[in-house]
């Protein structure tokens, strides 16, 4: 059985905010819902189907589906891979929808990093307990020094430079000057980004996403209850996931688990990374970017550092527009997790409404794709394409 | 940030005693004498770290604890400079068994790191708990 067609993204909310004095962790996922409900033109009580991961506070979705009133569920799903996450969820939305296990589906995501210590959601106690715990944890590992190890290996391997990492974060740069909500919103040149402070070799501070609070939600429905709503219909018709992990000690760091996710996702579809319009590249870092593009099929193995530089990612300009909105980069990582807002602006770009200086002309295809836990250990992939009806 | 206030003296970078469970306590108590331990499955002959009391590859339970000879060399690393305790290395080194393993690389100047530095085994003292084994420039 195939998702394809099968399911739709009618709604979608990212939530303005980027600093969230005054307003709690469970009330951002209460925002966000209420957000998408009203892009979807639906209500709380239509919802049967409910998704989170680890930044939604208490019990799996329990809580939050208790919390916010949710009195119609017959179905959840708080799958945990890190950020990308959202982007997995709708693929198992449309899964469930397909198996009429629900027609209305609710995916959130809220948190609070950049306001509140240990806003960002859960960290520790699961984490101690995993059975490599006491193997790497006295390491000092980082989000920021394990994918720069993934940064230092693909130099040495093919010959990737700062300068053409350094083009990532230039490009996302150049879409947020538009975007009013974006965090950072200068225009920065490759050679700011290589005089930012180093953070872990060879990653400089602007490699880095930001840190800010605020979340999103979307919308997943059936073809008939997207048939009865007056938004743009963004139908579901490929979806791929994959963990990958260090394997016994057999760790290669030269690439991500997209190259096994992704193909999932196009032969599903049934097109390629030619016909895709607009990308969607989780950008927790410049490396992530980079591998994730090249694993996707967007550029040969290894020469993802050519692909990118001289604003080939850049809309209008480049090949491949790539986070329209800013991407984690500039615009926003709420909770530290982007795979939500990797789906929100893909999703903008198919009905036409990202920003009229970023738009793609004539968006019917786009991907969303996300790298969450850790490029350097142990990372769950995830694509999703979605097309313009 | 530290505009804030007077320079404090750099934290020294703690080690905190391993958590040690029913299937690892051998590997620590290893670790007390000096030794390191790998898995090796009898049955498929793949080695395999952190050791387990299963192969990960083929799933048998015929496997066999080794100890490492400590001989190492880099595969990948980073310097982290985002640390309140000061610059420190976290790399993957290739053990001359096999298996990649996530280590710093500790005591040894920087800049002399590289990807295919030969690279050794040294222990370090927790808190309490097993000794932690690092790896240095050799």
């Amino acid at each position: 059985m195939s998702i394809k067609g099968k399911a739709y993204v009618m709604g979608a909310f990212e939530h303005p905010t980027r600093e969230a004095i005054g307003i709690s962790t469970p009330q951002l996922h209460m925002q966000c819902a209420r957000g998408a409900l009203e892009d979807a033109g639906l209500t709380k009580d239509d919802i049967d189907g409910y998704f989170c991961a680890g930044d939604a506070p208490g019990f799996g979705a329990m809580s939050m589906a208790d919390y916010l009133g949710l009195r119609k569920l017959r179905h959840m799903d708080s799958t945990e891979t890190g950020g990308s996450s959202y982007i997995l969820h709708v693929g198992h939305a449309a899964e469930a929808i397909a198996a009429g296990k629900c027609s209305v589906a609710l995916v959130t995501l809220a948190g609070k990093p950049r306001t509140q210590q240990g806003g960002g959601g859960p960290r520790g106690g699961g984490f101690a307990a995993a059975p490599e715990a006491a193997f790497e944890m006295p390491y000092g590992g980082t989000t920021h020094n394990q994918y720069a190890m993934c940064a230092t290996r693909h130099m040495h391997e093919y010959g990737t430079t700062s300068e053409q990492l350094a083009w990532i974060k230039v490009a996302a740069s150049h879409h947020a000057q538009w975007n009013p909500h974006a965090f950072l919103n200068e225009v920065v040149t490759v050679e700011e980004v290589l005089a930012s402070p180093m953070i872990a070799t060879p990653l400089h501070r602007m490699d880095c996403c930001v840190v800010t609070d605020g979340g999103g939600a979307l919308i997943v429905t059936s073809p008939e209850v997207a048939r009865s709503l007056k938004r743009p219909k963004v139908k579901v018709i490929g979806a791929g996931e994959a963990p990958k992990g260090t394997y016994g000690g057999k760790v290669d760091l030269t690439f991500s688990g997209a190259a096994w996710s992704g193909p999932k996702a196009f032969a599903e579809a049934g097109v390629t990374p030619k016909d895709i319009k607009y990308a969607s590249i989780y950008d927790s870092f410049t490396i992530t970017v980079l591998m994730q593009i090249e694993d996707l099929g967007f550029c040969e193995k290894g020469k993802g550092g050519k692909f990118v530089a001289d604003g080939n990612l850049i809309s209008g300009v480049g090949k491949l527009p790539f986070n329209t909105d800013g991407g984690g980069l500039c615009n926003n990582h709420p909770t530290n997790r982007g795979g939500i807002t990797k789906v929100i602006e893909a999703v903008r770009q198919l009905r036409g409404e990202a920003h009229p200086k970023v738009q793609v002309a004539n968006c019917d295809l786009a991907i969303a794709h996300g790298t969450g836990g850790s490029l350097g250990t142990r990372h769950g992939a995830a694509t999703l394409i979605m097309e313009r009806e | 940030m530290s505009e804030q206030g007077e320079k404090k003296a750099p934290a020294v970078r703690r080690i905190f005693p391993p958590a040690v469970n029913e299937e690892t306590a051998k590997f620590w108590k290893a670790a007390e004498q000096g030794k390191l331990l790998y898995g090796h499955c009898l049955a498929c002959n793949e080695p395999h770290y952190f050791p387990r009391s299963f192969c990960p590859f083929c799933f048998s339970e015929r496997v066999e604890w080794r100890e490492a000879s400590g001989a190492a060399k880099v595969y990948a690393y980073s310097i982290m400079y985002r640390s309140p305790t000061g610059p420190y290395t976290i790399a993957y080194v290739e053990l001359a068994e096999g298996p990649r393993v996530l280590t710093n690389l500790v005591d040894c100047d920087f800049r002399k790191i590289a990807i295919d530095a030969p690279a050794k085994l040294v222990w370090k003292p927790s808190e309490g708990g097993a000794p932690v084994r690092f790896f240095t420039l050799a």
